[in-house]
Parts: structure tokens; C-alpha cells; sequence
């Protein structure tokens, strides 16, 4: 016997099917993307600690920049994510984008974080400073915060259409910026020339070859969770819907 | 042909929802009062008519004109009276009109605000802040507020709560005056009374759709009240 | 032009509101007196460093007590819920951004033209003609921004904590370049980048950003 809600005229499953609507392909994409960042992972880690070859003036800590290049590059990456999956809510209003803007926008938290710890310690092996003021750390920095206030924004407004909006508006406003932001405190640094996270000069081959592989496996791994955070924005919908069935 | 056309119109508010499909039309010179239950949909069809929310699905035109894509032209055309007055505590009554006036870009707003004034009968009280003013006395002010820009359309959310004798028979007279001149009125009501009274045809909200609308034209308040609480009756069906 | 009109109304309803109330400019005024006297004592402004800290200083208190304003003015118009009596009326989104942010302008504005004297005097710093056009895209800025954030913050309940942290890094541009022009002023160095022209570009950059997206803020 099933129950019909007098409000919805629904049936239970008919309510929890109508919300699970399939997402078709993801499961194959999310082997294969697992897959292929499991295989990268192993590649990348024996080309940066034994095929790339030891830096003359900094020695063996170089080599997390092989780690901190690739973490930024997806920290920057998740935050533009954010912003055209927010463009596509505020065109189409369906509630898939945002889904998408969530989970690149907890991603790309998590990845900020390790680029500032990653760029400290590098800085602290290079220079003996635990934090120096370079214009790409500093940038990230604000990144962070930018973050931060983004997931905060989104947990204080809830799972509405308004919270979506409101995440949609800031994260096109901070795409915009980060540019500006990135130039204003290079323009600042040039005045106070300080220490600076990074490897200058020419890059031996070997060099270059094993940041490529390392940045492609992170991208991909970077998908790969994408996938999964996705999947999860889309269950924490269907509960919501439920829950809002069975009242 | 129906000034005010409402087809299939949905909302939900966080996937709770709320209007399921309603339609509705009205004519010129109509007079249409809605009933329904507390919480069943009836501020929120208003306010999706009043342009302060958009509707799920389904379409609302008002004279041909498409109350999303056109709203700003259709906030021109709708006058809507509320639960809340719509007024600012710290402005004068009439700074409020005048206010509002401007921004419904009414002509000679000074003078139509002064003679507004007079007909809901606050003309003593012009230079009064409405945080003195009476909740009755705010709620006449929300109806001269609304009637400013001659809006075709007239929309009322449970107009006579909140009103004394006296303010009922201004409403009353404001609506058969507004309708007489040609224009389409649409109030909420909990007062059956009122609504027979009041309206050319009743129409009953209930699990998010109208299930009945009936010309009040020789309809008894008995009946009336008979199959107000007929639909009402919950229901739960048992499927096996 | 009715759009014009309808800001300008708009703005004159919440000038005679809030001088009506008096809620947020004393408390505003005070503030960033408060902040420059409290600064007076966290910095030992001897004359050879006062050129290297006394704009940060300014622009520290501008800052704050522009963040205390800017949480007020759209506050007072979602305290009940009701920004909708200015949603009902036939107005284009944009116009009622504008007539905010020229009511935001305004308020910070006069308590800028207050804090300078003072900050003159208590530092002993020379007023100087040209830090004009810097105060006003500085200011104007932080207001564009912030006049969007304010009412998106407005919505949840703590609205106080979520505006500066959702401002805060977004006007970074903004607080560099004024700080580094209003230095630069005091003492005149030699190939300054062009910070005027880095406020000037943000302030039109995120006017249009902000102006375009209001409406997604606001409307339910």
C-alpha cells in the first residue's frame, strides 16, 4: 500500500525517483578518470623524485615546486569553474550548474589551502621565511579568503535559488578581480622587492617535461573528485527533496 | 477577452510546492474573490501577480503583456494591497504617495496624492509620520498608495483584516468604483460574507490549483459556506 | 528620463529617512575619529616615519567605517522584509543599485570630509588639493562593491561577520593603489606605477559588474 501525500499527491517512490533523475555516463567517466589519475599519480611521483634532476642552488626541497605549481594552477582553475558554472545558473536556472559551482568551489578551497602551504614551505626551505608577501602566494592568499566567504555565503544562505544566485554573483565578481588583484600587487612588490616563491630562469627539458606530467595528473585528478563532489551535491538535493515531499 | 490570464502557473519554494498548476482569468470590470485555506498558495499567486516573485512554470499575461519578460511595463498596470502596509515608518503620509507617485511616474503627483488622501479619508493626518498612524489608518494609506497610478488591475491580499466598519465600506465603495470604471479586481478573503458581497465570481484555491469558481450571482451564503468546507476537508487516498 | 528620476527619488527617500533616524551617521563619524585616535597611539608617528604609515592609517579608517555603512543603509530597507516596497514599483534593478550606492557615497563621503581635518591635524600632515580624485575612486570603489555584497549579506542572519570578509579581498586593488597615491603625494617618488589610472579602470570595471548583477541579489 502506498500512501499518496495529500499536499503533493505523490507517492513516496514516485517522489524519490522523480529527484534521482540518472545522471547518465558519469559512472564510466569517474572510473576512467580514476583510473587514469591513479596511473598518473604513480608517474608523476617517480619522474619528480627520481627522473627530474636535483636543483644546484636550492638541493632536494626544489622539488616540491613540481607539487605547488600544479596545486595553484588547479586552485586557480576550480575558482573560474565556480564562476562559469555560476554564469550558467543565473542563464539556464537549472539547479545541475550549481551543483557543479558547489563542489569545484570546496575543491578549490582545499587546493588553495595546500598552495599556501606548499608556497610556505618552499619559502621557508628557500629563503628561511615561513610566508613571504610574492605577488602569486599573496594573490592565492586572497584567493582563499575569497573562499572561504564563498562557502561561508552559501552555508549561512542554505540550499535556495537565492543562495545559488548570490554564489553565482560573487564568484563572477572574484574571477574578474583576481586579474586586477594579481597586477595591483605585483605594481606594490616592485617597490618592496622581497623574496619571491619561484624558480627564475630557463628550464632545463627534463624539467618542464616532468611539471607537464605532473600538471595533467593533477588535472585529471582534480576531475576525477570533481565527479564525486558532483555526485554528492546531487544526493544532498534528492534528501532535501524528501524531505520536503514527506512534510 | 481577459485582462488578467493565468495558465499553469507553478511555484515551489525549496522544492515544497506551493502553486501547482493554477489558471485563471479575468475580465474587465470583474470582480473576483479567492478563498482558500491558510497557507494554500493565495499571497503567493498575488505576489507572483504583483511582480515580486517569479513564477516555476506557466504564464501570466496581463492585457497580452507577459508578466516576465515585460514585467517592468506590467508593474505599471498592477495596484497591490498586502499584509504589509508597503510604507516607509519615517515618511509623512503624504511624503509616502508622493514617493510612490514619483516612482510610478504619475502625473501631478502633489495633487493626486492630496485628493487620494481625501477619498481614504487621512486628509488631517497628510503630515503625520505613519509610524503614528494606526494599523486601519496604514492600511488605508496602503490602498490610496495602491490606487495611485490608476492601476488596472487591482490586487488585495485579505484586505478587510485589520479594517474597522468604516474602512470596510470605503473598501467596499473603492471596489465597485474601481470596477465600474472598467478595471479587474482580484482580492483574498477569509470573510465568506465579504467575498459574496464583494465579488462577481468566487474561485477556491486548495492543494495548489483553483477546484471550483462559481458567479456569485444568486449564490447563498449557506451553499457558499457548504462547499467552502466540502473542498476543504482533507483527504488522504490509499492506493494498494 | 524616467530612470534618472526614479534613482533620484529613491536617493532623496533615504536621505530624508536616515536623517529622520539618525541612526548611521553619528555612529559613522564617530567611528572613524575613534579609529584615528586609537591609531594615534598604535603608531608612534615621529616625523621621519609618519610619511610611510600616515596613509595607511587614513585609508584604514575609511575602510572600516565605510563597512559600518554600508551594512546600515540596505539593512534599514530589508528590516521587515522589505525591500519588496521597492520591488513592487516599476523600476529598473539597476536604477535602485544606483541610487544606493550614490546614497553610500554620500554617507561615507561626509564622514570622510570630517575624518580629513582631523586626520590633517592629529597627524600633522598637509591637506593637499590632489588627494581629492583619489578619495573619491577610492571610495567609490569600495562602495561599489560593497553596496552589492551589502545586500546579499543582508539576507542571512550574520550579516555584520559576512560583508567585510566578502569585501575585504575584493577591494585589495583598491586599498593598494589608494594607499600607494596617497603616499606618493606626501613624498613624491620617482616611477610610480599609475595608481589613479588602476582605481579609475577598477571603479568602472566593477560599477558595470555590479550594476548588472544587482538583480540577481535582489529579487527572490
Amino acid at each position: 500500500m502506498a500512501l499518496v501525500n495529500q499536499e503533493t499527491g505523490l507517492t513516496q517512490q514516485e517522489a524519490v525517483a522523480k529527484a534521482r533523475r540518472r545522471e547518465p555516463g558519469l559512472p564510466v567517466a569517474s572510473l576512467v578518470l580514476g583510473a587514469l589519475s591513479l596511473t598518473g599519480m604513480m608517474i608523476s611521483i617517480w619522474m619528480i623524485f627520481l627522473y627530474a634532476p636535483t636543483d644546484a642552488i636550492e638541493g632536494q626541497p626544489q622539488r616540491i615546486f613540481y607539487f605547488h605549481v600544479p596545486i595553484a594552477w588547479i586552485a586557480m582553475l576550480a575558482f573560474v569553474v565556480v564562476a562559469l558554472a555560476g554564469i550558467g545558473y543565473l542563464w539556464k536556472k537549472d539547479e545541475r550548474w550549481d551543483w557543479a559551482a558547489r563542489a569545484a568551489a570546496e575543491l578549490g578551497a582545499v587546493f588553495a589551502t595546500l598552495t599556501l602551504i606548499t608556497g610556505s614551505i618552499w619559502g621557508r626551505t628557500t629563503w628561511g621565511t615561513w610566508w613571504t608577501w610574492d605577488a602569486r602566494l599573496t594573490t592565492t592568499l586572497i584567493l582563499w579568503f575569497i573562499y572561504i566567504g564563498y562557502l561561508m555565503l552559501r552555508s549561512y544562505m542554505g540550499r535556495t535559488h537565492a543562495s545559488a544566485r548570490a554564489g553565482a554573483v560573487l564568484a563572477i565578481i572574484g574571477v574578474i578581480d583576481i586579474p586586477i588583484i594579481y597586477e595591483s600587487v605585483n605594481w606594490w612588490r616592485t617597490l618592496h622587492p622581497q623574496a619571491e616563491v619561484g624558480t627564475p630562469g630557463a628550464l632545463p627539458p627534463s624539467v618542464v617535461l616532468t611539471l607537464m606530467v605532473s600538471l595533467t595528473t593533477f588535472t585529471l585528478f582534480y576531475s576525477f573528485l570533481m565527479i564525486q563532489l558532483y555526485q554528492l551535491q546531487r544526493m544532498q538535493a534528492v534528501a532535501q527533496r524528501l524531505r520536503a515531499s514527506m512534510e | 477577452m481577459s485582462y488578467l490570464s493565468i495558465k499553469g502557473l507553478k511555484k515551489s519554494y525549496t522544492f515544497k510546492p506551493i502553486l501547482r498548476g493554477v489558471d485563471l482569468d479575468l475580465c474587465r470590470g470583474e470582480r473576483v474573490a479567492l478563498l482558500g485555506a491558510n497557507g494554500t498558495g493565495k499571497t503567493t499567486l498575488l505576489r507572483i501577480l504583483a511582480g515580486l516573485t517569479k513564477p516555476d512554470a506557466g504564464s501570466v499575461t496581463i492585457n497580452g503583456m507577459d508578466i516576465v519578460h515585460d514585467a517592468l511595463q506590467a508593474r505599471y498596470r498592477v495596484g497591490f494591497v498586502a499584509h504589509q502596509p508597503y510604507l516607509y515608518d519615517e515618511l509623512t503620509a503624504l511624503e509616502n504617495l508622493v514617493f510612490f507617485g514619483r516612482m510610478y511616474n504619475v502625473n501631478e503627483v502633489h495633487e493626486r496624492a492630496v485628493a487620494l488622501l481625501n477619498k481614504v479619508g487621512l486628509a488631517r493626518r497628510a503630515r503625520e509620520r505613519v509610524s503614528a498612524l494606526s494599523h486601519g489608518q496604514a492600511q488605508r494609506l496602503s490602498l490610496a498608495r495602491a490606487l495611485l497610478h490608476s492601476p488596472p488591475l487591482l490586487l488585495l491580499d485579505e484586505p478587510d483584516t485589520g479594517l474597522d466598519e468604516g474602512g470596510n465600506e470605503l473598501l467596499a465603495d473603492i471596489l465597485n468604483e474601481h470596477s465600474e470604471r472598467g478595471g479587474a479586481t482580484l482580492f483574498t478573503t477569509h470573510n465568506l460574507e465579504h467575498a459574496l458581497s464583494w465579488s462577481d465570481r468566487i474561485a477556491i484555491l486548495h492543494a495548489g490549483r483553483i477546484v471550483y469558481t462559481r458567479e456569485t450571482e444568486g449564490l447563498e451564503l449557506e451553499d457558499l459556506q457548504e462547499t467552502y468546507r466540502e473542498v476543504l476537508r482533507p483527504r488522504t487516498k490509499v492506493l494498494s | 528620463m524616467i530612470f534618472l528620476k526614479q534613482v533620484l527619488t529613491i536617493l532623496w527617500k533615504d536621505i530624508r529617512c536616515e536623517l529622520r533616524s539618525k541612526q548611521t551617521w553619528t555612529g559613522m563619524g564617530l567611528f572613524a575619529l575613534l579609529v584615528l585616535v586609537i591609531f594615534n597611539f598604535a603608531f608612534d608617528l615621529r616625523v621621519d616615519n609618519k610619511a610611510a604609515i600616515a596613509p595607511g592609517v587614513l585609508w584604514v579608517a575609511f575602510v572600516f567605517a565605510s563597512l559600518l555603512g554600508l551594512g546600515r543603509t540596505i539593512a534599514a530597507e530589508r528590516e521587515k522584509g522589505s525591500l519588496d516596497r521597492l520591488l513592487l514599483c516599476p523600476v529598473d534593478r539597476k536604477a535602485i543599485y544606483l541610487a544606493k550606492l550614490l546614497g553610500n557615497l554620500l554617507f561615507i563621503g561626509v564622514v570622510e570630509i570630517v575624518a580629513l581635518p582631523i586626520f590633517a591635524a592629529l597627524f600633522d600632515v598637509p591637506l593637499f588639493g590632489a588627494l581629492l580624485p583619489i578619495v573619491l575612486f577610492g571610495t567609490v570603489g569600495i562602495a561599489a562593491v560593497g553596496t552589492l555584497f551589502s545586500a546579499m549579506a543582508a539576507a542571512t542572519q550574520a550579516r555584520e561577520l559576512l560583508l567585510p570578509v566578502l569585501v575585504f579581498p575584493l577591494i585589495v586593488p583598491v586599498v593598494i593603489s589608494a594607499v600607494r597615491a596617497t603616499g606618493t603625494l606626501m613624498v613624491p617618488a620617482a616611477n610610480e606605477p599609475p595608481w589613479l589610472g588602476l582605481m579609475a579602470a577598477f571603479d568602472i570595471i566593477f560599477l558595470s559588474a555590479s550594476m548588472l548583477t544587482f538583480e540577481y541579489v535582489i529579487e527572490e
